[in-house]
């Protein structure tokens, strides 16, 4: 087999991971617009637009929503301040006492949401606290915070600690190093920890369906819908969410590669006043 | 510690300090030390708490081996405790489900790493992140939608001419699996691609030169390099499968329960928390394990497997 065939074949498995991944996707979304009571492409009864007017109608899935964004905003308000700390703190210290506590704040990350949650529920009952969404944010930040952890720590590696030196020695003040000099540093991985963090949130199932009491999220909302009475307006939310991700993927993308554009001008630009230097 | 303070003075310093204990006490060490002790204590009424009755035993652990049913194993008729049964059927199928992932992942990791050009990377990432940020109840719906039994893969299979009767996916553990791998092959992708990424290609090319086939090349550089990428792969993916209760409960038929869902039968359904907690504490053990195995058997470190 010579390399053209090969990269060939690694071309068509490619497409068809991709055919594999999308096509689901977009048979579900496509469900949305079939006039048929069952969620389903096949048999096509026609275009329709009434399950957005059922989605939009239904009061439940309003609340569900709004539920969803109030969590995320929480899980952000707490994970990122925690996130950010503890990452500061581990990354201050060395040796034996740094694993075990970087251990200890990786270790939820791996541990089963139902066994977050239940914790989660069993602890705070003690405290009194009955559950709800309260309870789904706490239970959430346990591990999510992880991550702001995790994004923060590998920023810091970058970090110039001389230049908190420098401050120190011109007379800042501890807050003014921590806002001025640390805080502009890590904000690329704050701002990326936060976005997981409001991700991760909305997409969690596990913990919250354990922890919520009887308050619903978007998650919880659409599983019981799935499991007693689906009809097609879950589609139509699917797809909804769907292009959602996908603008703000793109939105991302987009502003990354301008990003890179602005950076490859100024090496070039760099470069050449480099070269005009040296003649 | 001290440095710290140097650096950030006491109060921002304490801060730190505040928000990381709350973290790690009030989040994560006592919640779970609150089930350990929990599930050791009998299911009571409100009013019955601390009485005579509430003491600790391993009455909720035993629970586990009751209901005995009798099941084929090897070609033996054994009686086998229900949930004992679902507990190594969820371990089995989750294995089944990373192993396969595996196989899907590894050539598109190396792919990824080695093969494409690196100007399309930026937009096949894009392409394969999307449905990864697609909610996991949207992902296992959509193949709810695909496997049902009048849905479009048993039309397209018999359009085609494949097959002649229309199959019920929905059965036994078999949705589950498509339904997981679907779910969580994508975790296993990125960690092996990371890990491939780092390879040296002049190392692949010098085995080529040295005449090694295109599978021992594979076999003798890339896979032992791609060790700790595949080794948090299926830590990832194992743990995903197992812990998963969308999944099994949404693709799963009434002859297929997954360990989760015996976990939230207890806690929801018979509002037992203290057979919950053990049973959760069970769960927990055997993951513990299950990961302390993996990295043990790949000589990985956790460090690892958090990148």
């Amino acid at each position: 087999m010579d390399d053209k065939m090969r990269r060939t074949l690694y071309n068509i498995y490619m497409g068809l991971f991709l055919v594999y991944l999308l096509v689901p996707l977009g048979l579900m979304g496509g469900a949305a617009f079939n006039d048929s009571r069952l969620p389903s492409v096949y048999p096509w009864k026609g275009l329709t637009d009434r399950w957005f007017i059922e989605l939009w109608n239904d009061s439940t899935m309003w609340t569900s929503f709004a539920n969803t964004i109030l969590v995320a905003l929480a899980v952000v308000a707490l994970a990122v301040p925690i996130g950010t700390a503890s990452a500061i703190l581990v990354n201050s210290i060395s040796g034996r006492v740094r694993s075990v506590l970087y251990g200890i704040m990786v270790a939820p990350v791996l541990a089963p949401g139902a066994v977050i949650g239940i914790s989660t529920i069993l602890f705070w009952n003690k405290l009194s606290v009955p559950t709800g969404l309260h309870l789904s944010v706490l239970g959430q930040v346990s591990y999510i915070a992880a991550f702001v952890m995790l994004m923060v720590l590998a920023r810091l590696q970058s970090f110039d600690q001389n230049l908190e030196e420098a401050a120190l020695d011109l007379g800042a003040s501890h807050g003014q190093v921590m806002r001025r000099i640390l805080l502009p540093h890590l904000y690329p991985a704050i701002g990326a920890g936060a976005a997981i963090s409001f991700f991760q949130s909305i997409e969690n199932f596990n913990v919250t369906l354990f922890t919520r009491g009887t308050s619903q999220t978007l998650t919880v909302y659409v599983f019981s819908k799935v499991r007693s009475g689906v009809t097609p307006s879950i589609n139509a939310l699917a797809l909804l969410l769907i292009i959602a991700t996908l603008s703000a993927a793109l939105l991302y993308e987009v502003r990354r590669r301008r990003l890179a554009a602005v950076e490859a001008a100024r090496e070039a630009e760099a470069r050449r006043a480099e070269e005009a230097g040296v003649l | 510690m001290s440095e710290l303070l140097r650096r950030y003075g006491p109060t921002l310093t304490g801060a730190f300090v505040l928000l990381t204990a709350f973290w790690l006490l009030m989040l994560v060490i006592l919640p779970n030390v609150t089930l350990f002790e929990a599930s050791f204590r009998p299911y009571l009424p409100v009013t019955e708490v601390g009485g005579p009755k509430d003491f600790y035993s391993f009455g909720n652990y035993m629970k586990f081996f009751a209901n005995s049913t009798d099941t084929d194993i090897f070609g033996f008729n054994l009686p086998v405790p229900i949930h004992v049964k679902i507990f190594f059927g969820t371990i089995y199928f989750s294995t089944l489900v990373t192993f396969i992932t595996f196989v899907i992942a590894y050539p598109l990791a190396f792919y990824l790493a080695k093969v494409v050009t690196p100007k399309s990377l930026p937009t096949l990432f894009l392409l394969l992140f999307v449905p990864m940020w697609v909610s996991e109840v949207l992902r296992s719906f959509a193949w709810w939608l695909i496997l049902a039994y009048k849905g479009p893969l048993n039309a397209v299979l018999q359009g085609v001419g494949i097959l002649d009767a229309p199959v019920r996916w929905i059965s036994g553990y078999r949705a589950i699996i498509i339904g997981l791998v679907y779910t969580y092959v994508l975790f296993m992708v990125f960690p092996i691609y990371n890990a491939i990424q780092s390879l040296d290609t002049n190392q692949i090319e010098a085995a080529q030169d040295l005449g090694s086939p295109w599978w021992r090349t594979h076999w003798r550089v890339i896979l032992p390099h791609a060790k700790p990428g595949i080794a948090s792969g299926s830590v990832i993916v194992f743990m995903l499968a197992a812990g998963s209760l969308l999944v099994p409960a949404l693709l799963g038929s009434p002859t297929s329960l997954w360990f989760t869902q015996t976990i939230q039968q207890w806690m929801l359904e018979a509002q037992d928390w203290n057979t919950g907690a053990a049973y959760a504490f069970l769960f927990l053990i055997l993951c513990t394990c299950f990961v302390s195995l993996v990295m043990w058997l790949f000589k990985v470190q956790l460090t690892d497997i958090a990148k």
